[in-house]
């Protein structure tokens, strides 16, 4: 019975490990894949003359010949892989391939990992990943862990509805609604702190958000405006974004806290590469027509 | 410390519905669990046969599993909507009471026959037999194993943290996005597990004295 029990005990404590470090991360997108949409192959080069000393980042990356870089996989348009190529796509991917590449690293040379929300900063302080590119905030809080570059996107907080929903128009309908988020995200902490007649459901995923809203158990999933739109432009049918963004944030790229070199090179490379910046937004979030600017890094000390 | 105190109101909020998952899923798996673990040892073989596979089935389905089930699965039979922690404490009451039968099986075997024969000897129908004579019994010697399927249910409700309820498994997220450093908070976690695990020890104890067996 001993026995039976200590196994029974580990297989419990490995199922709750499982879930605690996102196991849903696992699970397969609910839609099917997303555009592979590639901007051009000329658009930037890989640098073989990298003029940057003092970054012990790109010393440890150099040395081994590689660069693991942090990204997300559920998000379309922004972070995502398609399970059946292995393929990744979106914004954020090819923002992180062009930060490789000038820093001389073609795309063979770069190592993928995909990193839930909650685990960034704990990733970026342990060394598991060189730099973080997806959907990531640049808050105070953070910066006391990790060091931000950019920021390269300005997005808000927004509201994704079923198609045809008529009650939900902006933010100001939320009241005896059910609204989902990542657990514990911001969006979701906003909900919470600023319309506290919204029920709220979390899960470990936006993908889960979005199957919870096709199923009616929600009646809105609310997170960035830039990843709902991803999973609008993937069943435009079924889906819709309502409302104007009622937050800012400004996405930046995580890089180990104290590597200055390695931020001031990574802003200076977005600074000078607008019209990189340009074709790789036509080319992924602005394929639906959109057009946005570049937002003004800030090149803090 | 500062981490604990600055962010209180998720602690408390957090370790709250981990409590009141607890104590409604320890609850309902102890009543569940004591009607299973009597099918098994039931007379009557279609009883044991349900008992048993009921056991089989459950006890051998990962948590994660039954949870995916009643979030993910329930919603889509159109039957009327449920609160996720309801949902959670029926997950954790199926799967807990499954191990409550089994060390309530372990129990009354150490039970001697005689003890049931001498029921029936004087009468008593099953049902009397069991809440008059063996039960009472029973109860005594499996309180270390319960107290252990217990300590792991308050660890398991963990699980319904990727399940849209906001327990202690949830607050890592919460505070990581509001900046703290994970492993204080996981840190903080794990103490108050510790503690609550030790209340339960404490329990499982003074229960054995007061209940100690002359054999």
């Amino acid at each position: 019975m001993r026995k039976k029990w200590s196994v029974a005990i580990v297989a419990t404590a490995a199922a709750a490990a499982l879930t605690l470090a996102g196991c849903a991360q696992g699970a397969p997108p609910s839609a099917g894949g997303g555009d592979a949409s590639e901007p051009p192959k000329d658009l930037y080069t890989v640098a073989d003359n990298v003029d940057l000393t003092g970054s012990p980042t790109y010393d440890k990356a150099k040395a081994a010949g590689k660069i693991t870089v942090g990204v997300k996989e559920d998000q379309p348009n922004l972070g995502f892989l398609d399970a059946a190529t292995g393929k990744r796509s979106g914004f954020d991917i090819e923002i992180a391939k062009w930060i490789a590449a000038s820093l001389g690293f073609s795309e063979k040379q770069i190592e993928f990992k995909a990193i839930p929300s909650a685990n960034r900063e704990s990733a970026i302080v342990n060394g598991d990943i060189d730099y973080y590119v997806g959907t990531y905030s640049i808050t105070d809080a953070r910066k006391q862990q990790i060091d931000f570059a950019g920021p390269y996107f300005v997005t808000g907080q927004g509201l994704l509805v079923k198609k045809g929903n008529t009650e939900i128009k902006s933010e100001k309908d939320l009241a005896g609604k059910t609204v989902c988020s990542a657990t514990g995200s911001t969006p979701i902490q906003n909900i919470k702190a600023n319309f506290p007649d919204t029920k709220t459901t979390e899960f470990d995923t936006y993908s889960q958000c979005v199957d919870a809203l096709n199923d009616g158990s929600v009646d809105a999933v609310t997170t960035d405006e830039a990843i709902l739109i991803g999973y609008a432009a993937q069943a435009p049918d079924d889906l819709e974004v309502v409302g104007k963004p009622f937050s800012t944030e400004k996405y930046g790229v995580g890089l180990p806290k104290g590597d200055s070199a390695l931020r001031h090179f990574i802003n200076k490379t977005f600074t000078d590469g607008s019209e990189v910046w340009t074709g790789i937004y036509d080319a992924t979030l602005g394929a639906s027509g959109t057009k946005v600017d570049q937002p003004e890094v800030d090149d803090y000390q | 410390m500062n981490v604990l105190l600055d962010n209180l109101d998720i602690f408390v909020t957090g370790f709250r519905n981990t409590l009141i998952m607890f104590f409604a899923s320890g609850l309902i798996a102890l009543v569940l669990g004591t009607i299973v673990g009597s099918f098994r040892v039931s007379p009557v073989a279609p009883m044991r046969a349900l008992g048993t596979i009921y056991v089989n089935l459950v006890r051998n389905t990962p948590l994660t599993l039954i949870f995916f089930f009643f979030v993910f699965g329930y919603p889509k039979l159109g039957l009327p909507r449920a609160d996720y922690i309801v949902l959670a404490i029926i997950a954790l009451s199926l799967y807990t009471a499954t191990y409550v039968a089994e060390a309530l099986r372990s129990g009354i075997n150490t039970v001697p026959l005689g003890q049931a024969e001498a029921a029936r000897a004087i009468g008593l129908t099953f049902g009397q037999s069991m809440t008059l004579v063996v039960l009472p019994q029973a109860f005594r010697a499996i309180i270390p194993p319960l107290m252990n399927v217990f300590i792991a249910l308050l660890k398991n409700t963990t699980i319904a943290a990727g399940f849209s309820v906001l327990d202690a498994g949830a607050i890592r997220a919460y505070l990581s996005e509001r900046g703290e450093p994970q492993l204080v908070v996981l840190l903080w976690v794990a103490v108050i597990f510790i503690a609550l695990a030790a209340l339960l020890s404490w329990a499982q104890r003074a229960l054995e004295k007061k209940w100690r067996l002359a054999r």
